[in-house]
C-alpha cells in the first residue's frame, strides 16, 4: 500500500517535472516565433493603422464617431481598430489600451481623452516608439494633433443666425444657459452679444437666465422667463440640458408654435420636439464628421504629409482641405445643423 | 489496550503529514497550481499572441499591476486572519489626494508632501483596525463604510479637479528601468523588497505564526499568547500605510484624482483567493498572491493584444476565480471516489464504533 502510494507520487513527480521541462524549451521556441510576428506586426504599422480610444464603448456619440473614422479608414485605405474601457472610466482607465498599442505598435492613435494629464506618460511613451497621437473631442496636454468639434466663434455665430431666421429678424430673445460661472457657456453668450450688436440691431436680448444643467430648473427658469416677457419670441439654449428642457416646457404650453426654441442639442433628445413641431432646428458638430476628421488627421501625421506645426494643411476627404492652427488645433468647422430633414439618421 | 491507541493517535494526526517527500509538498499545494498556470499561460501569450514577446510588455506588465501587487501584500495577511479590508482603494485615492494638495496648495517640499499621505494612510489603517481590533466590529460592514467615507472625502477635497506636475525627477525615476533598457522597471527593486519583508513577517516570525493562528482558531490563538487585537491593528494600518504607497505610486504615474482607483479593492482580492488564500482565513502563502496578481496581470495583457473586448477578459478571470475557490473541496470529493486514498474527514466515524479509546486518548492529551 505504502509502496502504491510513492510509486505513485514519484511518477506524478516525474511528469511535473517532464512538463515543466518542457514548457522550458517552449519557452524558447515560442520567443523566437514571437519575434517574427512581432516585427511583422510592427512592419504592418507604417501604412495607417489606427487604434480608436474613446472614453468608453457603447456610448452612442462615440460609436457615431468611431463610425466616421472606419468610413475615413475605407478611403485612404487604412484600418481603424476600436479599443476602450467599459462602464464607469476612471482617469486612468484608458492607459492600458494606449500601451497596448504601443506593444502592438500601430500607426497612430486617435483619442478622446477622460483627463488632460494622466494620460501623459503613456502617450509620451507611445510617441517614443513613433506612434503619432490625435485628440478629438477632449484634449490632452501632449499630443501631436488636437481636432476641435468647434470653436466658440463659429458656436455664437451659428446660434444667433439659427434664432434670428426663426422670429424673422425682430423681436426680443432670451438666454438659458448652464451654470452662471461656466466658462464655455460665458464665453459663447459674450460673443453672441457682440454679434447681436453689430449684425442684428432689431433684435432685442432681454434675459439671460441660468438652469445650471439641471433638468428640473432648467424647466422652471424657462416657465419664469415666459411669464415675465410675454412678447419673447424666441429662446437660446447653448447647453443640451436646457434645450430639451426648454422644449419639454414649450411642448406642453400655449407658447408651442409661437416661441422659438435653438440652441445645441443631442438628437436623440430633441427629435419628439422637431416631430412635433416645437423647434424647427437646432445646432451641434457632428461626431460622425469629427472622427472622420481625426481618422484623416491621422493618416496625415502617419504617412508625414504633415508634422503637426502651425500652418501644415491636408485634405480629409468630402469634408474638404484644413490648416492646423495654433497649439496643433484643427478646427471641425461651423456646428451642424440638425433638423426634420437628417434628425432621423443620428441617434447620439 | 493501551497500545492499540497509542498507534491509533500516531495514524490519525489531523494535521499535515510531513512524512512526504520535499518536492512532492511542493508540488501538491495551489500555490504551485497558480504558478503552473502563470508559466503555461505565459509561454503560450509568447507563442501565440502578436506582440507579447516584445520588450514593452513585462515593463507596462509591471507599470499597470504595480498598485494591486503593492495593495495584495497587506491583504494576504488580513484575510489569513479571516478579515476583509474593502478600503484599501479609497485610501489609495485620499492618500494621493493629500499628496497633491500638500503638494500643489500646502507648497510642502515633495517629500514632506509624501509624508503627510503615509500619515494619512496610517490614519486611515487606525481607524479600521481600531474599530476592528478593539471594538470588535465585523471588518466586512467597518470597511465598506470606510470605503465609502475615504472615498467621499478624497472626492470632497478635490472635487472633479486634478493635481499633475509632481517633480519630474521623481515621475521619471518611476518610469526608469533597471540598469537603463531592461524589461523591469525600477520600480520593481522597492516593490521586491517589500515584498520579502511581508513575506519574512508571515512566514518566519511569530507574529506571522500568530496571524496564521487568529485565522484557524482565535480562540486557541488567544490561549497561545497571541495579541488578537493588536495584531489585527498592526495589520490594518500596515494596509493603510502600503495603500498609501500605491496612491503615491499612482498620483506619480498618472494624476491625482478622487475618483481614481476606483474598485481596486475588488481586483486585489480577486488576486489574493486566486493566489490560494483561503476566504475563511487560515491558509495561503505570499508567494502564491504574487503569483495570481501575475496571472491575472499576464490574462489582462494577452488578451488585450489579442484585441479581446473588456468584458471576455473580465469573464474569463471571473471563471478561473469561481474554478480556484470551487476545486480544493471537488480534489477532496474526487480523492474520496479513488478507492485507496481515504480523504482525512472520513477517518472519525470509523473510530466513533469503539466509543472507549478516544475518550481515554483526549484525557492522556490534557495530563
Amino acid at each position: 500500500m505504502k509502496i502504491k502510494k510513492r510509486r505513485l507520487s514519484a511518477l506524478a513527480v516525474l511528469a511535473l517535472t517532464a512538463s515543466v521541462a518542457l514548457t522550458a524549451c517552449g519557452s524558447d521556441d515560442g520567443g523566437d516565433d514571437g519575434d517574427d510576428g512581432g516585427s511583422g506586426g510592427g512592419g504592418g504599422g507604417g501604412s495607417s493603422s489606427i487604434t480608436m480610444i474613446p472614453k468608453s464603448l457603447g456610448n452612442p456619440y462615440f460609436e457615431a464617431s468611431t463610425a466616421g473614422s472606419q468610413r475615413a479608414a475605407e478611403e485612404f485605405g487604412g484600418q481603424v481598430d476600436e479599443v476602450g474601457p467599459t462602464g464607469d472610466a476612471g482617469p486612468d482607465s484608458q492607459v492600458p489600451f494606449i500601451q497596448t498599442a504601443t506593444q502592438q505598435g500601430v500607426g497612430a492613435l486617435v483619442v478622446s481623452a477622460n483627463d488632460p494629464t494622466a494620460l501623459c506618460d503613456s502617450i509620451e511613451q507611445a510617441q517614443d516608439v513613433d506612434i503619432k497621437v490625435v485628440t478629438f473631442d477632449s484634449d490632452t496636454e501632449c499630443r501631436d494633433l488636437f481636432v476641435s468639434q468647434a470653436d466658440a466663434q463659429g458656436i455664437a455665430t451659428k446660434q444667433i443666425e439659427l434664432i434670428a431666421d426663426q422670429i424673422g429678424g425682430a423681436g426680443d430673445i432670451a438666454i438659458l444657459s448652464a451654470a452662471a460661472n461656466a466658462t464655455n457657456q460665458n464665453e459663447w453668450i459674450g460673443l453672441m452679444e457682440e454679434d447681436l450688436e453689430a449684425n442684428y440691431p432689431d433684435i432685442n436680448l432681454v434675459d439671460t437666465v441660468y438652469g445650471d444643467d439641471d433638468d428640473q430648473k432648467s424647466f422652471d427658469e424657462t416657465a419664469a422667463l415666459l411669464r415675465a416677457n410675454p412678447d419673447l419670441k424666441g429662446i437660446v439654449s447653448p447647453t443640451t440640458v436646457g434645450i430639451a428642457a426648454a422644449a419639454r416646457y414649450l411642448s406642453t404650453s400655449e407658447f408651442k408654435g409661437k416661441v422659438a426654441l435653438t440652441g445645441l442639442g443631442a438628437p436623440s433628445q430633441m427629435k419628439t420636439f422637431i416631430d412635433d413641431g416645437t423647434v424647427t432646428a437646432f445646432a451641434l458638430w457632428n461626431p460622425d464628421d469629427l472622427g472622420y476628421l481625426a481618422a484623416f488627421a491621422a493618416d496625415a501625421l502617419v504617412k508625414g504629409d504633415i508634422s503637426g506645426e502651425e500652418g501644415d494643411t491636408f485634405t480629409a476627404g468630402d469634408l474638404g482641405d484644413y490648416t492646423v492652427g495654433a497649439d496643433g488645433v484643427v478646427v471641425l468647422g461651423d456646428p451642424y445643423v440638425f433638423d426634420s430633414s437628417n434628425i432621423d439618421e443620428f441617434d447620439f | 489496550m493501551s497500545t492499540p491507541t497509542i498507534d491509533r493517535a500516531v495514524d490519525e494526526r489531523t494535521y499535515a503529514s510531513y512524512a512526504r517527500p520535499l518536492l512532492w509538498r511542493l508540488v501538491a499545494t495551489r500555490e504551485f497550481a497558480v504558478f503552473a498556470l502563470l508559466a503555461i499561460v505565459y509561454v503560450y501569450a509568447r507563442g501565440s499572441i502578436v506582440g507579447f514577446d516584445g520588450p514593452l510588455t513585462i515593463y507596462f506588465l509591471f507599470l499597470e499591476s504595480a498598485p494591486i501587487m503593492l495593495l495584495a501584500l497587506p491583504m494576504t495577511l488580513i484575510i489569513i486572519t479571516g478579515e476583509i479590508d474593502l478600503s484599501v482603494a479609497s485610501t489609495m485615492a485620499l492618500t494621493g489626494a493629500m499628496l497633491g494638495i500638500a503638494y500643489t496648495k500646502w507648497d510642502l517640499p515633495f517629500l514632506a508632501a509624501v509624508g503627510v499621505a503615509i500619515v494619512v494612510g496610517l490614519l486611515c489603517g487606525l481607524v479600521n483596525g481600531f474599530l476592528v481590533a478593539y471594538l470588535k466590529l465585523p471588518s466586512l460592514a467597518v470597511t465598506v463604510g470606510t470605503l465609502a467615507l475615504f472615498r467621499g472625502l478624497a472626492e470632497g477635497f478635490l472635487g472633479t479637479e486634478s493635481i499633475s506636475g509632481f517633480p519630474e525627477r521623481w515621475t521619471d525615476l518611476l518610469k526608469d528601468r533597471i540598469g537603463g533598457d531592461s524589461s523591469y522597471p525600477l520600480f520593481v527593486i522597492p516593490l521586491a523588497v517589500l515584498a520579502i519583508a511581508f513575506g519574512v513577517l508571515l512566514h518566519f516570525t511569530t507574529f506571522g505564526r500568530g496571524v496564521y493562528e487568529i485565522g484557524l482558531n482565535d480562540e486557541a490563538a488567544r490561549f497561545t499568547g497571541v495579541d488578537i487585537a493588536r495584531t489585527k491593528l498592526i495589520l490594518f494600518m500596515l494596509a493603510g500605510g502600503v495603500a498609501a504607497l500605491a496612491g503615491i505610486y499612482q498620483s506619480l504615474y498618472t494624476v491625482a484624482r478622487g475618483d481614481s482607483a476606483v474598485n481596486l479593492e475588488l481586483q486585489v482580492i480577486a488576486a489574493v483567493l486566486l493566489g490560494g488564500v483561503s476566504i475563511f482565513g487560515g491558509r495561503g502563502s505570499l508567494p502564491g498572491v504574487l503569483a495570481g496578481v501575475l496571472l491575472i496581470a499576464v490574462i489582462n495583457s494577452a488578451m488585450r493584444l489579442d484585441g479581446v473586448r473588456g468584458e471576455v477578459t473580465e469573464i474569463v478571470i471571473g471563471c478561473l476565480l469561481v474554478a480556484s475557490v470551487i476545486a480544493p473541496t471537488l480534489l477532496t470529493w474526487i480523492s474520496g471516489l479513488v478507492p485507496g486514498r481515504v480523504p482525512r474527514p472520513a477517518a472519525p466515524p470509523s473510530v466513533g464504533t469503539t466509543p472507549e479509546p478516544p475518550a481515554s486518548g483526549g484525557s492522556s492529551l490534557k495530563s
